[in-house]
């Protein structure tokens, strides 16, 4: 067990954990939250992704230890309804998703590539994507989400 | 989200029960169980209560799998109060809570589901315009309700508002209740409405779920957390007729947060206090099982064909002639997983009195209550079963399982344990669409058409496990302790009114049931997967239409509307040949390795027929669908873009199938394992999605969940026959199978 501080959603937390635990579980079980989401275990899928310092990555398989004191953002972190992250809107508007287990993976990395490339070329959506599974199949959704928001930012 | 969120009722005479919720994430441990009955179908008040501030808590048996039903229910309610929609809110598929309404399947939420739900608000509706009525003193005939305020037509200073009316009355009025299962319903004195006369109904209210799901507010079985809960994992066999020999813990207990290993027949599972820890743990402890091998065939159809069947059944004649031509084909589809998206999970609270409350994603949580309480030997009003939403289930997927394993772990710890499967556990050892074959024979007539026709369908039955977990033997943990499966049923790959939309002079139709691969315990066992025989039966009877249409030269959309007498199959037909700017010709075309296709399907009154359009290239066998056109007819539409959402969903998810989807395994274990080893589509796969909506409001509704499941893969395989001449039979499309 080791004292790992982490930044989650703007907030620092002190947490006791083994040093290889992945990020998921101390974020799911010593923070207490919801989102990310646990699909694979195995980096395949993107259900569990989290921001780290703007980047999506798969917290399923990264030990907590790499994450300390870096900026992490969760689903949770990103807008609230209030003030929605506009991807969060985007998707929102065009009633993406069936079931919404997957969404962590299409959001986080759909507010991660725009940040790269507000106007990204469908090559560059295909790099942000193609580590994700939607089982429900919505990706023609998902797709209209990321160009309304991409309009919206604009 | 006014709609979703936890309102406090205030205790009103006896109308309300006094529910206070605290906040939602924490909402179902606050119902955790004290008794556990079934509300009656027969009360008013087990369906319907009103609150004094308006508020309308509507209690159903269905749930939500994740298609939006859940609005499309609150519409049909609020339709037939005339109450706006935000003031329903819906609780679902709690069996201490809400009646039972045979849970989710078959695509019959709207078509049966809603029926209770509407009769009893408008039996409400009745009633409160007839306590209004007292109230101001007017005739009925002369009320009028504005989301919920009763008031005198053209006097607008005399009204009653709802919640005013339930101060001072029950509304616990007996119903009429008939039928059971998906099919109950309730009678009551109001009749429902005109649907010429809906104004909600129809209407593209935006989902009451997503808004959570987006801004990471919503719940899933995953998120229930009960204080003093610990975390269990399982240890699954190592393949089919396994036994377990010994189980050496000393590695695990260097792990801090680990509790105890438990064993009990052939399950075996760990317990520590995280889920980290349990990870490990399961990591750890060592296992020995008995040696198996042989189990599984390594042809798989080969064994189909020779095997001999469980049980047959065969209906009609068909009899060919020297002078006909003759064509004749064979398809074959594989055994094909749930593989969702969040694996099996699940809580499950035995008390020392045997009172167990169990929260689970199940399709069907009233089944689950009574299987659960065979396991754990207990009365099965001491279970409660709390549905929690869960990733897509598609059919029987991991919910029930899980739920068996997790109330195993809880009665052997006494103490609450969640247990969330891993990859493995789920793709593996989860349920699987059952494998089917199927052999067409047909003859065609000078005058092109088919003059006889034979089927012949040799499948595993999708109900080897019953979607139902209503016995401890259907779930695999209740199997791993010894407990018989004895609710296995034979379900056959039909052709019948409910699947076969042609006229034809002759049809013979036989089918035989594949015995289940191993006996029990098997990660092979077959279930419902959605759609549970369509994709296969139809990617087999419309492939084999769109070769008759090539031996009789004709247009393949010509060529089945030769055979079909029936409007509203000709009117889908045409609006999706327009929409997909159908090039009437025969295929193949062949020269421009691009094609187009065709197939069609009927399921429970629903329509449905899809165009895929393909790049094929025959020297190096790539295929790439580029466009699917879905034209569906499912009758009255309810909510019109949630409804697109969910076909346009199930077209890329039955493409997937089609293309990609299929399990494999060895002598005795599945190998399919994880998203490497069982792929299904990503975003580089999915092609542009169309879909032609074709409204019925005169019809009532049928179901739209599965039915546009059913034509896709043989649209696919058609438009690769009329890219390159190359005719697919064997799905997946793009394996080598």
């Amino acid at each position: 067990m080791a004292q790992i501080s982490l930044n989650v959603n703007g907030k620092n937390y002190r947490v006791d954990a083994e040093p290889d635990c992945p990020l998921l579980y101390v974020l799911r079980d010593n923070i207490g939250l919801n989102n990310p989401r646990f699909g694979c275990g195995l980096g395949q899928c993107g259900a569990c992704t989290v921001l780290v310092n703007g980047s999506a990555m798969r917290s399923c398989t990264l030990p907590v230890e790499r994450a300390a004191s870096k900026k992490i953002v969760t689903l949770e972190g990103l807008g609230t309804p209030e003030h929605p992250h506009p991807v969060q809107a985007a998707f929102l508007e065009e009633q993406a998703f069936q079931c919404g287990y997957c969404l962590n993976g299409w959001i986080l990395s759909a507010a991660a590539l725009l940040e790269r490339h507000p106007h990204p070329s469908e090559q560059q959506i295909q790099a942000a994507f193609e580590g994700l599974i939607c089982r429900c199949g919505s990706h023609a959704q998902i797709s209209a989400a990321v160009k309304r928001a991409a309009e919206r930012r604009a | 989200m006014a709609a979703t969120s936890r309102r406090e009722f205030l205790a009103i005479g006896g109308l309300l029960v006094g529910f206070k919720f605290g906040d939602s994430a924490f909402a179902p441990q606050l119902l955790a169980a004290e008794t556990a009955q079934t509300p009656a179908p027969a009360r008013l008040d087990s369906w319907l209560r009103i609150g004094a501030d308006q508020s309308v808590r509507v209690f159903t048996g269905k749930v939500d799998i994740g298609m939006g039903v859940q609005t499309a229910l609150m519409q049909i309610v609020a339709e037939e109060l005339d109450v706006a929609v935000a003031r329903v809110e819906l609780i679902m598929g709690d069996t201490g809570e809400t009646p039972d309404q045979g849970g989710v399947g078959g695509s019959t939420s709207i078509s049966a589901g809603a029926k209770p739900l509407r009769n009893a608000a408008a039996a409400a509706r009745a009633l409160l315009i007839e306590l209004a009525s007292a109230r101001l003193g007017v005739a009925p005939g002369q009320l009028e309700v504005a989301d919920g305020v009763i008031r005198v037509k053209g006097d607008a200073s005399k009204s009653v508002s709802y919640g005013a009316l339930v101060n001072d009355h029950n509304l616990t009025e007996n119903l009429r209740v008939s039928g059971s299962g998906f099919a109950v319903n309730v009678e009551g004195n109001g009749k429902p409405k005109d649907p010429a006369k809906y104004k909600i109904v129809g209407q593209s209210v935006p989902r009451v779920d997503l808004p959570g799901k987006i801004f990471g507010r919503a719940m899933y079985s995953t998120d229930v957390r009960v204080p003093g809960m610990l975390h269990g994992r399982v240890i699954r066999p190592s393949g089919a007729g396994a036994s377990l020999v010994r189980v050496d813990d000393s590695a695990a207990k260097g792990i801090r947060g680990y509790v105890q290993t438990v064993t009990r027949g052939n399950f075996v599972g760990v317990v520590a206090e995280n889920e980290w820890a349990a990870i490990r743990a399961r990591d750890a402890v060592k296992v020995t099982w008995s040696g198996v091998a042989d189990v599984f065939p390594s042809d798989l159809y080969a064994h189909m064909r020779q095997a001999k069947p469980k049980a047959s059944r065969e209906s009609g004649r068909a009899e060919f002639s020297r002078g006909q031509k003759i064509v004749e084909a064979s398809y074959e589809w594989p055994f094909q997983a749930h593989a969702t998206m969040g694996p099996g999970c699940a809580v499950a609270d035995f008390r020392a009195d045997g009172i167990t409350t169990v929260w689970s994603g199940a399709q069907k949580p009233h089944a689950l209550k009574q299987g659960l309480a065979q396991m754990l030997g207990v009365d099965e009003d001491r279970v409660r079963v709390v549905w929690v939403e869960a990733a897509g289930s598609y059919g029987r997927a991991g919910d029930e399982d899980v739920a068996g394993d997790a109330a195993l772990l809880s009665q052997a710890v006494g103490k609450p344990v969640r247990v969330e499967w891993s990859r493995a556990d789920m793709t593996a050892w989860g349920g699987k669409g059952p494998a089917a074959m199927v052999d067409f024979k047909a003859a065609l007539g000078a005058d092109g058409r088919i003059e006889a026709l034979e089927m012949i369908a040799r499948a595993f039955s999708g109900t080897e496990i019953i979607p139902q977990a209503n016995t401890a033997g259907n779930m695999l943990a209740g199997q791993l302790i010894g407990m018989p499966n004895t609710t296995e049923g034979n379900e056959y790959v039909q052709w019948g009114a409910s699947t076969f939309a042609y006229e034809i002079p002759q049809v013979h139709w036989a089918g035989h049931v594949i015995a289940p691969l191993a006996p029990a315990a098997s990660p092979m066992r077959a279930m419902h997967l959605r759609d549970p025989n369509g994709p296969a039966g139809t990617f087999a009877g419309e492939s084999f239409l769109d070769e008759l249409a090539a031996a009789a030269g004709a247009d393949p959309i010509e060529f089945r509307l030769r055979h079909i007498k029936d409007p509203r199959m000709e009117a889908i037909l045409k609006a999706v040949a327009e929409r997909a700017g159908w090039e009437t010709r025969p295929s193949p075309k062949r020269d421009l390795g691009a094609g187009r296709g065709i197939a069609i399907a009927l399921r429970g009154g629903t329509y449905v027929a899809t165009v895929a359009e393909v790049e094929a290239d025959r020297t190096n066998r790539a295929i790439r669908v580029k466009r699917l056109v879905c034209a569906h007819d499912c009758g009255l539409i309810v909510n019109p873009e949630a409804l697109r959402g969910t076909i346009q969903a199930n077209l890329v998810q039955s493409m997937s199938r089609a293309l990609k989807e299929r399990v494999t395994f060895d002598d005795h274990k599945v190998t399919s394992v994880d998203w490497k080893s069982y792929p299904v589509a990503r975003w580089a796969d999915v092609p542009k999605i169309e879909v032609v909506l074709v409204n019925h409001p005169e019809i009532a509704p049928s179901g739209a969940g599965e039915p546009s499941s059913r034509p896709t893969a043989a649209a696919i395989a058609n438009a690769v026959f009329d890219a390159t001449g190359v005719r697919v039979r064997r799905a997946p499309i793009l394996g080598s199978g």
